[in-house]
């Protein structure tokens, strides 16, 4: 077991009080595997990514435990939590566009970067991997403005990378890139994990369709809890949560016009999570609610490695 | 690069036409004739002899052509660096007359204009996120920066000049001694200049710590500071990459502030009694001066302007994207 997440609840805190943003999630991750992390905005997925590495000022370890490759990640413990980072556990971060400082030359943020944490910048290395996923070496002599959009994503892919961390976490890396870019963006991470430089990975992403294609399971979430964790086919095959149906059957399908078959959303919005309802917290919108809704539905193994948390499933 | 420098030569160009022209219009609009202040100083009775001196007068100073000659004189004189004769001294040309207040106006403001800037900008720069010095950074701060130079100016002199009688209030240097490059004269000379410059630095000061301070909060927060912190990068490094993503706008500001730093600068000397460009212009208007007038002002515009192209030569250096966008990229 890679990672071994534990009951993990992270609070914002705002005026208003506490919002419960993740609350309670429980999973784990096998060496070498590639989680897709899927859910609307706002189901706590970024939050997830952010508390494995670093949580923003506004964020507190309100509970429970993160296991990285058998020692315990102190997630809520910024300054311990800095040995950690870059080495056992690095991010591709939403905005690649802008995580570059401006008025550096990319290679000599490299390497200011490396040295700040103790490495030296291996500069055959580093080149090697620009090969890999197709960037000039000249790169490293230019300031980030230089570079194109798609550039500038696979630049910071390669940084984030470069001391081979255990789990990498890619947030929301290919939703700002048009179709082909995002494949050559897939094709990269999955050639990341073939040449060993990054063990796991978490790709958090509200694309189904492209998660499914480079994730070895998918976990879906809703309202800050596990709605349904499966293997990717399993999940976009047979999916048993309400919601994940839900969620497939409104993904738009290629050559059918909106006269043919209207396209169905789901309607409503999730609930508030500043005091989130007691029991399920999907039965608002479900069309199978019932009685026992009423009541905490807890994630359940009903087939190997398939948990659902759903009183119906 | 060369279009870049074309263009801001340019409108640096116009800029000076513009201020020439102004230049040269305000004392000839102004109200009062000084040739008739200079016959009356001279206290001459007899009519045919004053008619003869102002006719002397009138004929030496060029004002016996059309308004247009003399605009033309003017621009041919510039040229030759020829400010024409001070009424105020007369017969010393104004150049000379320049010449000897600039080293005073010089000293007082390019330290005060660096130091404050430098001093500000690590001081607002330390303060960012940094509870208990942000929270007494940015009040001082808000209060030196409101204040007028003038107001700290006289208060200066009082309390530091008058009542601790630590310090001169007046003149560049004691009225005992004669410049000379002597230790005793140069002592005298930094005696003399203390208040002065303190009170352009001190109100400079609070400005350059308030808007560095707000700067690197922003940029703290940025993209690339979060990504770096994300990967371990150690305060250190964020905060000296936030310093120099920071300090752009405010070589700007510089820019901005320099005109107001002069005017700020002529205020002191008057109130000191400095005997630079700002005590000359004061000089200059109590006795109609026109040509000392309109030299002292052709000095700072030259001078801001130079001023304002060596910022934008150091902007283009410091900011690679200014480059990027010369090249005809993005």
């Amino acid at each position: 077991m890679s990672l071994r997440v534990n009951d993990l609840r992270v609070h914002y805190r705002t005026l208003r009080g506490e919002v419960k943003a993740l609350d309670g999630v429980s999973f784990g991750m096998a060496d070498g595997e590639i989680l897709g992390l899927a859910g609307e905005s706002g189901c706590g997925k970024t939050t997830l990514g952010k508390s494995l590495i670093r949580m923003d000022g506004r964020m507190r370890h309100a509970g429970g435990t993160v296991e990285l490759d058998g020692r315990e990640l102190p997630v809520g413990d910024d300054r311990a939590m800095v040995a950690f980072r870059f080495h056992e556990v690095s991010l591709i971060p939403q905005y690649s566009m802008s995580a570059m400082n401006p008025t550096r030359r990319i290679g000599r943020m490299v390497g200011e970067l490396l040295r700040s944490r103790g490495v030296t910048l291996d500069v055959k290395e580093l080149e090697s991997r620009l090969d890999l996923v197709g960037l000039p070496r000249d790169v490293l002599g230019r300031y980030p403005i230089e570079l194109s959009g798609g550039m500038k994503q696979r630049m910071v892919m390669v940084i984030s990378t470069l001391l081979d961390p255990s789990l990498l976490i890619a947030d929301e890396i290919t939703s700002a890139l048009d179709v082909s870019t995002q494949q050559a963006v897939a094709k990269a991470l999955l050639g990341f994990r073939e040449s060993g430089y990054v063990k796991s990975m978490i790709f958090i992403t509200h694309d189904l369709a492209l998660t499914s294609h480079i994730a070895d399971t998918i976990m879906v979430m809703y309202a800050g809890r596990l709605a349904e964790k499966a293997p990717s086919d399993r999940l976009t095959k047979a999916p048993r949560h309400p919601y994940t149906r839900l969620l497939i059957n409104s993904l738009p399908e290629i050559g059918v016009r909106h006269q043919d078959r209207k396209l169905t959303g789901i309607p409503g919005s999730p609930p508030s999570l500043l005091d989130p309802p007691k029991g399920c917290r999907f039965r608002d919108r479900c069309p199978m609610a019932g009685e026992e809704c009423a009541e905490d539905p807890p994630p359940v193994e009903i087939e190997p490695n398939h948990f659902v948390a759903c009183w119906k499933a | 690069m060369r279009q870049y420098f074309g263009r801001k030569l340019l409108i640096y160009g116009l800029t000076f036409v513009v201020a020439v022209t102004v230049n040269w219009m305000i004392p000839r609009f102004m109200p009062g004739d000084p040739v008739a202040s200079m016959l009356a100083r001279s206290r001459v009775s007899q009519p045919a002899a004053v008619e003869a001196m102002r006719a002397y007068y009138t004929n030496l100073f060029g004002f016996d052509q059309p308004i247009w000659q003399q605009y033309l004189n003017f621009w041919g004189a510039l040229f030759q660096g020829d400010f024409g004769i001070s009424i105020w001294v007369f017969p010393t040309p104004v150049a000379d007359v320049i010449l000897g207040a600039v080293p005073y106006t010089l000293g007082l403001m390019i330290p005060a204009v660096l130091l404050s800037y430098w001093i500000g900008n690590r001081l607002g720069a330390f303060a960012a996120r940094r509870k208990l010095l942000d929270n007494t950074v940015l009040p001082v701060g808000y209060v030196l920066t409101a204040m007028p130079y003038m107001w700290l100016a006289v208060i200066l002199a009082w309390g530091l000049g008058v009542t601790a009688g630590w310090f001169p209030v007046a003149g560049g240097y004691s009225f005992a001694l004669q410049p000379s490059w002597s230790w005793a004269f140069l002592v005298n000379l930094l005696h003399h200049w203390t208040l002065p410059f303190l009170s352009l630095f001190v109100v400079a000061l609070g400005g350059w710590a308030i808007g560095m301070r707000n700067m690197i909060i922003y940029e703290l927060e940025s993209d690339y500071s979060n990504y770096l912190a994300a990967l371990g990068a150690p305060t250190r490094l964020i905060r000296r990459y936030a310093f120099r993503n920071a300090i752009l706008p405010q070589i700007t500001g510089l820019a901005l502030q320099l005109g107001v730093l002069v005017a700020g600068a002529l205020v002191t000397e008057i109130v000191f009694s400095y005997p630079g460009l700002g005590s000359l212009i004061l000089k200059a208007i109590q006795n109609q001066d026109f040509f000392l007038l309109q030299g002292t002002f052709m000095f700072i515009v030259i001078g801001v302007l130079l001023a304002n192209f060596i910022i934008d030569i150091v902007y283009v250096i410091v900011d690679p994207r200014t480059r990027a966008g010369m090249a005809g990229a993005a």
